[in-house]
């Protein structure tokens, strides 16, 4: 029967270790080792060593093969003192980890010799509760969770296809949504609209949005613009900083003001579009994939498009798409999962069914193109007005 | 004969229809024969882009591409409705 003075010695005797000032040269390597934190939640959120992924002792065989897939990569675990680290790497070793080390003295002894230490963010208890279901994914976690909080969206129109994606963005938590919407809610909206309600019947769009969402989740800021995207204001709205636009308009000469000034400003739009039972949805990434106009050059004249307060749609399907959308821009913001760049997604509400065709880059589009001929705002009303049919 | 998938803007060309047969060994007879049979279609087709099997013609032979009895031909126009 071994004490536990006795089992630490025998498992440091075992494994392999290293000092700190060690460790700190490994991390500095052009190829890191994989650092682990194994000790518990209050003492990571006190400090941690930078670039370390925190997994708990309690954790570790079900969660380092997220971390480290592979077994023979290089694992640097510490954790205050560096006996409970110790044990942590020989269960590692155990594991089959080829390349584990332990630093001796854990994260004490890091900081006595003078190293840096990072402090995260971390989650509220409140937010911790808010957010549990999305801790709970290995996807998401907490630092998914501090990353849809820091992130910014904006969605173009707060109407069929921005009220499902701002309601689920907003759920989610991501912490700033600008809305950009010079209108004001309708009775013939709520049929679809999800986001406005009776009583707001007159009321500006983009602040009947901000009340919904204020209601719905304090942790979101809503920046309200109170106007239509132009090819004047459009540089000062982008131009605020936003990591991903929704793109829910309802009329072709936003659409492709927007994708100019979201190609110059290098931020990705999720495209959604509706009509009766069926929609459209892509995600088009500046530089990598195509754009709108490598899709559709030239809009169809209006007699051809009509739109959904000529034609009608299907009050349901903006939900369908909206929320699809929202879910191309939280893996965007997230980082995590495959896109639809370069894959444009059809809905067909009536059959249903789910269509893809493929997307692809135009080298010679005007505006994403090798050699560009539009690298200014253009007058976008006339130009979707100059396309006439010929029929 | 092969399927083309008509979009809504077109339908009301095609008497409402959201599927039809078309004949035509390349994507250019197949609208051609459309067309002909639905001659409302004319001048709207070029709005229209048009995959075949899920690939943009553009990115195949055009007009060129071939078709048979297997292929699926979308045409698809672009939409603004987001309200």
């Amino acid at each position: 029967m071994a004490t536990y003075r006795e089992l630490l010695a025998q498992v440091r005797a075992e494994i392999h270790e290293v000092t700190a000032t060690e460790a700190s040269h490994l991390l500095d390597a052009v190829d890191p080792p994989v650092l682990v934190d194994v000790r518990e939640r209050d003492e990571w959120d006190e400090g941690h060593l930078p670039g370390a992924v925190h997994i708990p002792r309690g954790s570790l065989e079900s969660r380092i093969e997220r971390a480290a897939p592979d077994r023979s990569s290089a694992i640097v675990v510490y954790c205050a003192t560096g006996a409970r680290s110790a044990f942590a790497a020989q269960t590692l070793d155990e594991m089959g980890y080829t390349s584990v080390s332990n630093v001796d003295g854990g994260i004490v002894e890091w900081k006595r010799s003078g190293l840096p230490v990072a402090v995260s963010e971390s989650l509220a208890p409140a937010q911790r509760a808010r957010y549990s279901r999305h801790l709970l994914i290995p996807e998401v976690g907490e630092e998914g969770q501090l990353r849809l909080l820091s992130s910014r969206i904006l969605l173009i129109g707060a109407g069929g296809l921005g009220s499902p994606a701002a309601l689920y963005l907003a759920a989610a938590g991501v912490g700033t949504l600008g809305i950009v919407d010079d209108d004001a809610v309708d009775a013939t909206n709520l049929q679809r609209q999800i986001i406005h309600s009776t009583d707001r019947i007159g009321e500006p769009k983009a602040e009947s949005a901000k009340r919904t969402i204020e209601a719905l989740n304090p942790d979101v800021r809503v920046k309200v613009f109170r106007e239509r995207l132009t090819s004047q204001n459009a540089d000062r709205i982008l131009g605020e900083g936003w990591d991903v636009i929704v793109d829910g308009a309802d009329n072709f000469p936003t659409r492709y003001l927007l994708n100019d000034a979201s190609v110059w400003h290098g931020i990705p739009v999720v495209h959604g579009s509706i009509f009766r039972f069926e929609g459209q949805v892509t995600v088009f990434r500046p530089g990598d994939g195509p754009c709108y106009r490598c899709l559709f050059p030239q809009p169809p004249p209006p007699e051809l498009a009509p739109s959904c307060a000529e034609g009608g749609v299907l009050g349901v399907l903006p939900g369908i798409v909206g929320s699809l959308q929202a879910n191309e821009a939280l893996k965007l913001v997230l980082g995590i999962g495959d896109h639809l760049s370069g894959r444009l997604l059809l809905i067909d509400a009536l059959a249903p069914s789910f269509t893809e065709v493929a997307l692809r880059r135009d080298p010679d589009c005007p505006v994403c193109g090798e050699s560009p001929a539009i690298t200014e705002y253009i007058d976008y009303v006339g130009f979707c007005q100059r396309t006439r049919s010929h029929a | 004969m092969t399927t083309v998938r008509i979009p809504p803007p077109l339908r009301d060309a095609t008497g409402g229809e959201k599927v039809v047969a078309a004949r035509g060994e390349t994507v250019g007879d197949l609208l051609a024969d459309l067309v002909s049979r639905f001659p409302d279609l004319h001048g709207q087709l070029r709005y229209a882009n048009v995959y075949v099997d899920g690939e943009d013609i553009r990115a195949l032979d055009q007009l060129e591409t071939p078709v048979d009895a297997t292929s699926t031909v979308i045409l698809l126009p672009a939409m603004a409705g987001g309200h």
